[in-house]
């Protein structure tokens, strides 16, 4: 099991129900793969830096998890089949990352 | 030969002479790296506020001998910066940033 992080730019076209649903979307096939859902995010409507596709915002997501690696190249095959999807990353994180994810966590507890 | 006091006493219009040396600061400022010594071990991309301070106003990356970075944390911000403009959450190009 290996700690990773997506973050994904969702269409800002979608209404709210229908992002709330590609966002389970995923987060069900993670968990169904046997992932551990450690955070999710919601960033909401961003500005982009640069167009893309065009449109000049997004609806940013985070997740963090931790999974076998074998999933991750199947998720991203179903993210890049996904039309809703402008952008996404994933990135493995080392222990360094998983700390600081964490005391990112608290820092947003605390300003929430 | 003319003592200092002759010279400054015959000196021509317009010619500026100095007595005693002039204060001119010449110790520079020692730069460091930040992450070093704020202990700082991961490069996170999705703060570009951070970022924003090692790339230039047209959004390239700042040298290593400009911010002082070390060599290992150099590498971490190039990475970090290029994950944030994938992103969309810093230019790959950009004008008058700063």
């Amino acid at each position: 099991m290996n700690h990773y992080e997506t973050v994904f730019i969702l269409n800002p076209v979608l209404s709210d129900t229908q992002i709330k649903e590609t966002v389970k979307k995923y987060e069900d096939f993670l968990v169904s793969k046997g992932a551990k859902m450690v955070s999710k995010e919601d960033w909401g409507l961003k500005k982009l830096a640069y167009p893309i596709q065009n449109k000049k915002s997004g609806f940013y997501h985070l997740f963090e998890y931790a999974v076998a690696g074998e999933v991750i190249n199947p998720l991203e095959v179903e993210f890049r089949r996904e039309e809703r999807f402008m952008r996404y990353l994933t990135v493995k994180l080392d222990k360094h990352a998983v700390s600081w994810a964490e005391r990112r966590r608290v820092k947003l507890k605390e300003k929430a | 030969m003319s003592s200092i006091e002759q010279q400054a006493k015959g000196k021509k219009d317009g010619e500026i002479r100095y007595l005693t040396p002039l204060n001119i600061e010449t110790n520079k400022k020692n730069k460091y790296c930040m992450f070093q010594k704020s202990g700082i071990k991961y490069v996170d991309y999705k703060d570009p506020d951070f970022l924003f301070r090692f790339i230039n106003e047209q959004g390239k990356l700042l040298p290593r001998r400009l911010t002082g970075t070390s060599l290992k944390y150099q590498r971490k911000v190039a990475v970090a910066v290029k994950r944030a403009r994938h992103l969309a959450l810093m230019p790959y190009v950009a004008d008058l940033l700063k």
